[in-house]
């Protein structure tokens, strides 16, 4: 089985978000840069299927050069081979498109992304590449199994859960319960030697077409202050509830 | 040239979120000086939707369509697109829409954008508010595609009630074999308890509680107030509670009315996942704890004291406000 988990390179969760050029860039000074938390439990689920089930796992990212460090880390995390396509991802239609030609290419089975990335919040690259190859597509993913060419998934919906089957070749948009927050791995000293003998192919992208374009940004306008109520005092907070913010 | 607006249901019923999504499409047909058509699946009555502004609704009833499945609702709302021409297609933010969005964007060339939050600033081209990092920041999209598809953020624009005749239509969509490549399975869904999703009011809590035997405080607070229950992060991991629960940048989003933290000190991952919602109360012991920096009200105190006082008081201002 070839497995191709999508990697995006975004800001750690703790970062301060902040933006330059006139509110149309993302100020990436003083940023830590991280592997998507979404595709990091996938990450970890492909690893999985490599120790208990012979997978081959590639890792790929859309971007520039800066974004390398993050695959190596997949890469010592234990990732086979990564590629990167070298252009600035863009929108999520032409980060996808670049993906497709890939996984055409490559004959992978399994592609597996995470349900967003903590940046721009699309959501839409794992199920537009999924449309773009014919794929099946399985999203908000929390358990995967896979039995020849047979897949088990169990996905999050409002309020519960639902298990589907589908058949390879699939796509996953993945997030946490893929695997759980304890079996996420740090790359040791071996792995982070290892990962540097391993191939990082650099790809050319195909076109540049986009569909949506990032015009500009904005931060929310800065929070009031509490109001602080006593505890001996619980009618005030009720009282606020209802006749003041008017919730219950 | 109708706007088009998915108008999703459950077990034949609409939804809050529905008649939001069927308010905003009309907002967006009236930019436009065009009219609404929504599309239903399975749904009976679909007289109500007049009431939010749309003009005309195609109904679709199929039995393959009974449970959601991402690539067959896709399909479908597409063929209703093109059928009406529309070059705006609009769905909730719900986790079914979520999924079925991208696999609509492709089959429609359309350039979507998700977690939108007003009216376009512009018409043509389409250029929409929407959030991103999480809600620490707004993010402003233009679209470049001839067709738009834009994913509603729930409790972003309301309900916006405008009453004219609606027509109906039955719509009978071709459906493919690839339309099911997956299968649903098994469902497994509360059917009595309120979702995260649908919530008015969520009651949420944290690590000061101290174990899982002590949320008996927080379930009883959620009946009082018809809320849903949920939970940070550490506590989803430590297995005090279903990971289904949890709330915050990797977990679920929430954009409730009123959101109610107990015990959760506030970390930047957690107030990220929870800002869209409107109100924000926290209850905790540590008054330096970061979420009353985020909050809108706040009690110092220690939270088993707090809880079951502040309940009991609750449910005498249900009795005497119902």
């Amino acid at each position: 089985m070839k497995i191709l988990v999508c990697i995006s390179h975004v800001p750690d969760t703790t970062s301060k978000i902040n933006f330059t050029s006139d509110n149309t860039e993302f100020d990436t000074n003083g940023v830590q840069f991280v592997i998507n938390p979404n595709d990091e439990f996938g990450l970890t689920r492909a690893m999985w299927f490599k120790e208990k089930q012979s997978a081959t796992v590639d890792v790929i990212n859309v971007g520039g050069p800066e974004t390398e460090p993050t695959l190596r880390k997949a890469l010592a995390i234990g990732a086979d081979g990564a590629i990167r396509i070298n252009t600035a991802a863009k929108d999520g239609y032409q980060v996808a498109k670049e993906l497709s030609k890939v996984v055409k290419d490559g004959a992978y089975d399994l592609i597996i992304a995470g349900r967003e990335s903590i940046d721009y919040n699309g959501g839409m690259v794992p199920g537009m590449l999924a449309a773009m190859i014919g794929a099946s597509f399985v999203n908000t993913c929390i358990s995967l199994e896979i039995e020849g060419d047979k897949a088990t998934a169990i996905r999050e919906i409002d309020g519960g859960k639902e298990t589907v089957t589908a058949s390879l070749p699939l796509v996953i948009g993945g997030q946490k319960g893929l695997v759980e927050e304890s079996d996420l791995r740090i790359p040791n000293m071996r792995g982070i030697m290892m990962a540097r003998k391993k191939t990082l192919n650099v790809v050319e992208p195909e076109g540049d077409k986009i569909e949506t374009k990032a015009v500009s940004f904005e931060k929310p306008a800065p929070k009031g202050q509490v109001k602080l109520v006593s505890s001996d005092n619980l009618d005030e907070l009720i009282n606020l509830l209802h006749n003041e913010a008017k919730v219950i | 040239m109708s706007v088009l607006v998915y108008v999703e249901s459950e077990e034949g019923k609409f939804k809050k979120t529905s008649y939001e999504v069927a308010s905003y499409a009309r907002g967006v047909a009236d930019m436009m000086s065009t009219t609404v058509t929504a599309v239903t699946i399975g749904v009976d009555d679909n007289s109500v939707l007049a009431n939010y502004g749309v003009d005309k609704v195609l109904k679709i009833s199929n039995e393959k369509l009974n449970t959601f499945n991402a690539a067959a609702y896709a399909d479908v709302i597409h063929q209703a697109a093109k059928k009406e021409d529309s070059k705006v297609v609009i769905v909730s933010s719900s986790a079914n829409a979520k999924y079925l969005a991208p696999l609509l964007a492709v089959q429609l060339e359309a350039g979507y954008a998700s977690n939108v939050v007003a009216l376009p600033e512009n018409a043509s081209p389409i250029k929409v508010k929407r959030t991103a990092f999480t809600n620490k920041a707004f993010n402003f999209t233009e679209i470049t595609t001839a067709v738009s598809l834009l994913g509603i953020s729930k409790n972003a624009y309301g309900l916006k009630e405008s009453s004219a005749p609606a027509t109906e239509e039955a719509f009978e969509p071709a459906l493919t074999d690839a339309d099911f490549s997956v299968n649903v399975q098994s469902v497994d869904k509360a059917k009595d308890k309120v979702t995260i999703a649908d919530a008015e009011i969520v009651v949420s809590g944290g690590r000061g509680l101290k174990g899982p035997e002590n949320w008996g405080m927080i379930e009883e607070m959620a009946d009082i107030l018809g809320a849903a229950t949920a939970c940070s992060k550490p506590v989803s991991d430590m297995g005090w509670r279903p990971h289904g629960e949890h709330v915050g940048q990797t977990g679920k989003p929430v954009a409730s009315n009123l959101y109610i933290a107990v015990g959760i000190s506030g970390a930047i991952q957690h107030l990220a996942g929870i800002n869209a919602s409107k109100v924000k109360v926290v209850i905790n012991s540590d008054p330096e704890a970061p979420f009353f920096k985020a909050a809108d009200y706040g009690v110092v105190g220690d939270a088993f004291d707090i809880v079951p006082r502040l309940n009991e008081k609750l449910k005498e201002f249900k009795a005497n406000n119902s």
